[in-house]
């Protein structure tokens, strides 16, 4: 029996193998046609490695000739391809990294020949453009991590965002407006936990009531006083920029990871934080059984209620950082359904990070590359219409969600009201 | 000899159900007391109470001479009172020592968790008690009897001196049960106390010391098991006289019903879990599977049904290749299927008793006209059937999830049988069900075949098999080890084939 298992599952290995080998080949012949045949021979492609605000040591810039370099990346792809096929690797992340390389690199290469690109530039807003994601995402897996599905967050971070320029502007203080929008976002997701704990109102339902509640009131409030009233309310200015001393001065990397404003330092600290908490601290171990098997946790006299109200509600605060992000951390006034479906994202970005917090990050850092590269390409005047490119996030998101990468287990209590 | 634990007069009312009436138990210490009754019978509430899960109406908990107020399971266990629930109380995705610590994790530096300080204590439970159980292992790889051992280290490590045993036999092959009496024999010499909940009459004469009996919520009485006997136990339980031997003629067997050649089943994950598979069943006999559970039974009867397709092999159902065919053809032409897991191949849950009654033929005159139910037809059919077969419900239009698995079974017997059939396959028919229920549910059995059906039955439970069975099949591995005359052969001879061994082979090596 054990040997035919063996021979069962090497057979899947085996398809598996194939269908990875043939889509790497295809990737390949597709850079050729799509990019390699539409260059220019002898084109240059300039990468831009300063960014001017920097305080970053020069480097000069990267100028690549475009048509070689094409060809290098339909190489890769197809040499990647024959090996996988030919040998087989296991680590299906490094074919799908190869994949989505090749493929991203010989598109900027075509799509920035005899032009200049700024590479730190977008490197440095894919960080920033995933904060939100990665904010919203990180409050899904602590909500979710106890079994309580938390849709609101769309609504949640708008309801913040609002509350934080509206409470900074008056009392000219950041830090009032971002303690403001946590206290928003704690209440909100309490009144979801409260609904959905208390009353078992089922927490689709519920969240989707919190978004149009968003949606509704902050339009209906910014349409009816702030837009008449812009400076004394819609004005608060944003954080600044602060530069981590001697790490800032790395060429690179410094623009990209050290200089930032206090959200986005304040997003990698919470998702370590975070992590730490889930799977090191009693803590954690207690909203993670609350989420798998709440019965065996109330049996052993965890108060399975007390800790899904306060996971539901320090999400909550964290989408309510989020929800600050948007106006007090980047633009500084506020604007109707600013969030654009981000809280949602951030959603797709915590089933593909596993409902773990790092991996939520990471994969809210994809998304934020999409979103960020959308912004470069239409800069670029790509001969691709704007309207495509403004899809390119929600297309991963698409992707991602079909599970053609790899399937995610959610917690096995997700959603599930609990009755003793 | 002092009494460790006492209730008395424990009242729970449930709206609508006197769920426990003025209960007095007395749980000596260093003894095993079983507390014996059929589902339903009062013992879980009791037991819920106790563990603080429910609140009491009425009466009090006296632990070592003193009343205590039991607010919630940190109460009992501060008091010393552990419990082994029936269905494991485990997270499946965490280790041993995750599960054990949950609810009083010690930890370093202030903050982070000690797995290592818990897993070393776990190992030394695990030799002091002779339980073999690897911290680090993930509760979804152990075998359930493991896992039944990490719910005993649970209540060991947060100290427990009364051990509370929820039915926890009824998810076990009959070595684990072997194995779990070696356990509670250890237990018991270092001084723990242990309340034992069972429905089974030869367990309790086996280990218990005390038994007191529930029937309705009450104390039917308490007897010693030197005086007991399983029909004296049985009589108590039910409230009358119960025959626990099956009363049957000797089988008429005709000519085939079934007949099955090499048949190779993979089940859902792809293991091929029936290898090789070859047997008939005639009319007018019942033929038993016996074998561990797991043995490819499932698998087997998954395909004869036609839930799972064939890997190779054929079936014929009088002498018509029936293998490429829908479960909706098999049914029609006279195959009855009580299905293992009942509450979710069996039934539907959320549906009426009358819906349940005719999941198999609605489709058809007189259920149907056209595209249109008939309610008439379907609610008349369901209050014969209800009374016919005995059904206890307050109406034909209650759920079917909320009656009590006894029930449940009766509605499912009551649906298959009430169609003209060649074929019953049962499978597992009396798992979980009390004393009562089972007599019911084998007499119906026995006369089905009595009227010229073939039977194929499949359990795990070896004394259903000797006691239907009019032929015996033993898998093991997704093979049939061997076909007995049920007359000819013994308890001890079976549990060889069950365990993989030929007894010709076994007399040859000694």
């Amino acid at each position: 029996m054990t040997n035919d298992n063996i021979q069962i599952n090497s057979a899947a290995e085996k398809r598996k193998r194939i269908s990875y080998g043939i889509a790497l080949l295809l990737v390949g012949f597709v850079i050729y046609l799509l990019f390699g045949l539409n260059t220019q021979a002898g084109s240059l492609t300039t990468f831009g490695l300063n960014l001017t605000s920097s305080q970053a040591i020069k480097v000069p810039d990267l100028i690549v000739p475009a048509l070689p370099a094409i060809y290098m990346m339909a190489a890769i792809s197809v040499f990647a391809g024959a090996y996988q096929l030919a040998r087989g690797v296991r680590s299906t992340g490094w074919l799908i990294s190869i994949l989505a390389f090749t493929f991203v690199v010989a598109f900027l290469m075509w799509a920035a020949q005899d032009k200049s690109f700024n590479l730190t530039g977008m490197l440095s807003s894919s960080l920033v453009r995933a904060t939100p994601i990665a904010l919203a995402a990180l409050c899904g897996v602590i909500s979710e991590r106890s079994a309580v599905i938390n849709i609101g967050i769309e609504g949640i971070m708008l309801m913040s965002a609002q509350a934080a320029v509206i409470s900074a502007t008056l009392t000219h203080n950041l830090y009032v407006g971002l303690i403001v929008a946590i206290i928003v976002g704690g209440l909100v997701a309490a009144f979801h936990a409260y609904l959905v704990i208390r009353f078992k109102v089922d927490q689709i339902v519920s969240g989707v009531a919190i978004n149009i509640v968003g949606t509704g009131t902050t339009s209906f409030i910014s349409s009816r006083f702030m837009q008449s009233a812009g400076d004394t309310l819609n004005n608060s200015g944003t954080f600044p920029i602060i530069s981590i001393p001697i790490l800032s001065k790395i060429p690179v990397l410094g623009p990209v990871f050290f200089e930032n404003n206090l959200i986005v330092y304040l997003t990698i600290i919470l998702i370590v934080v975070v992590h730490i908490l889930l799977f090191y601290t009693p803590w954690g171990l207690r909203t993670r059984a609350v989420g798998e098997h709440p019965k065996a946790a109330d049996t052993l006299g965890v108060n399975v209620y007390f800790m899904r109200y306060v996971n539901v509600i320090l999400g909550g605060m964290i989408a309510g950082v989020g929800g600050a992000y948007f106006t007090i951390g980047s633009v500084g006034r506020f604007d109707e359904i600013m969030t654009a479906g981000k809280g949602f994202i951030g959603l797709a970005a915590m089933i593909f990070g596993k409902w773990n917090p790092i991996g939520a990050y990471t994969s809210s850092l994809i998304f934020g590359f999409a979103d960020s590269l959308q912004v470069k390409l239409q800069i670029l005047r790509v001969p691709i219409p704007s309207e495509f490119l403004l899809m390119a996030p929600y297309i991963v998101t698409m992707i991602i969600l079909t599970g053609v990468v790899g399937r995610a287990i959610p917690p096995a209590a997700d959603g599930q009201p609990y009755e003793k | 000899m002092t009494n460790v634990l006492e209730l008395r007069g424990i009242t729970k009312r449930f709206p609508g159900v006197l769920a426990n009436d003025k209960i007095d138990i007395t749980l000596r210490e260093g003894k095993i007391l079983a507390l014996l009754g059929e589902n339903g019978a009062g013992k879980s509430t009791l037991m819920n109470i106790l563990y603080g899960l429910y609140k009491p109406d009425e009466g009090k908990i006296i632990v070592r001479g003193k009343e205590v107020e039991i607010q919630g399971p940190n109460d009992a266990i501060a008091q010393g009172i552990g419990m082994v629930h029936q269905h494991f109380m485990l997270v499946p995705v965490m280790t041993v020592t995750e599960n054990v610590m949950l609810g009083i994790e010690p930890v370093k530096n202030g903050v982070i968790l000690d797995k290592e300080k818990v897993a070393k204590r776990i190992r030394e439970i695990s030799d002091e008690y002779g339980l073999e159980v690897d911290p680090t292992a993930y509760i979804k790889d152990l075998p359930v009897g493991i896992q039944q051992r990490v719910e005993i280290i649970k209540v060991l490590y947060r100290q427990a001196d009364i051990l509370i045993l929820d039915e926890p036999t009824a998810v076990l092959t009959p070595q684990e049960v072997e194995g779990l009496f070696k356990i509670i024999d250890t237990l018991i010499k270092a001084g723990k106390s242990i309340i034992f909940i069972t429905h089974k009459l030869k367990e309790v004469l086996a280990v218990a010391d005390d038994i007191t009996v529930l029937r309705l919520g009450t104390v039917v009485g308490s007897i010693d098991p030197k005086e007991a006997t399983s029909e004296i136990l049985a009589t108590m339980m039910v409230g009358r006289d119960v025959n626990l031997v099956v009363q049957k003629q000797p089988a008429k067997p005709g000519e085939p019903v079934l007949v099955v050649e090499d048949l190779f089943v993979r089940d859902e994950r792809q293991h091929l879990t029936v290898q090789g598979v070859s047997f008939d069943v005639r009319k007018g006999e019942v033929l038993g599977v016996a074998g561990v559970q797991g043995n490819g039974q499932t698998e087997l009867v998954y395909a004869l049904t036609g839930l799972l397709p064939l890997e190779a092999g054929t079936i014929r159902l009088l002498g018509e290749p029936i293998h490429h065919t829908t479960p909706r053809n098999i049914l029609e032409r006279g195959v009855a299927h009580i299905p293992e897991d009942r509450q979710r191949h069996g039934l539907i849950l959320s549906f009426p008793i009358h819906d349940n009654m005719m999941l198999c033929t609605y489709y058809k005159p007189p259920f149907a006209r056209g595209i249109s139910l008939q309610e008439k037809a379907i609610f008349s059919n369901a209050e014969a059937l209800v009374k016919q077969y005995d059904v206890r419900t307050p109406s034909i239009y209650v759920n079917a999830g909320n009656l009590s698995g006894g029930n449940q079974q009766k509605v499912i017997v009551a649906r298959e049988f009430s169609r003209p059939i060649e074929l019953l396959i049962a499978s597992q028919p009396t798992r979980g069900l009390d004393v009562g229920s089972i007599e019911y549910i084998h007499k119906q059995i026995i006369k089905k075949r009595d009227e010229g059906s073939g039977v194929l039955l499949v359990s795990s439970e070896l004394d259903e098999i000797l006691a239907l069975s009019d032929r015996i099949a033993v898998m093991y591995k997704g093979q049939i080890m061997d076909i007995v005359d049920a007359d000819k052969t013994s308890k001890e001879h079976l549990g060889l084939l069950m365990a993989g061994v030929h007894p010709s082979e076994a007399s040859i090596k000694n």
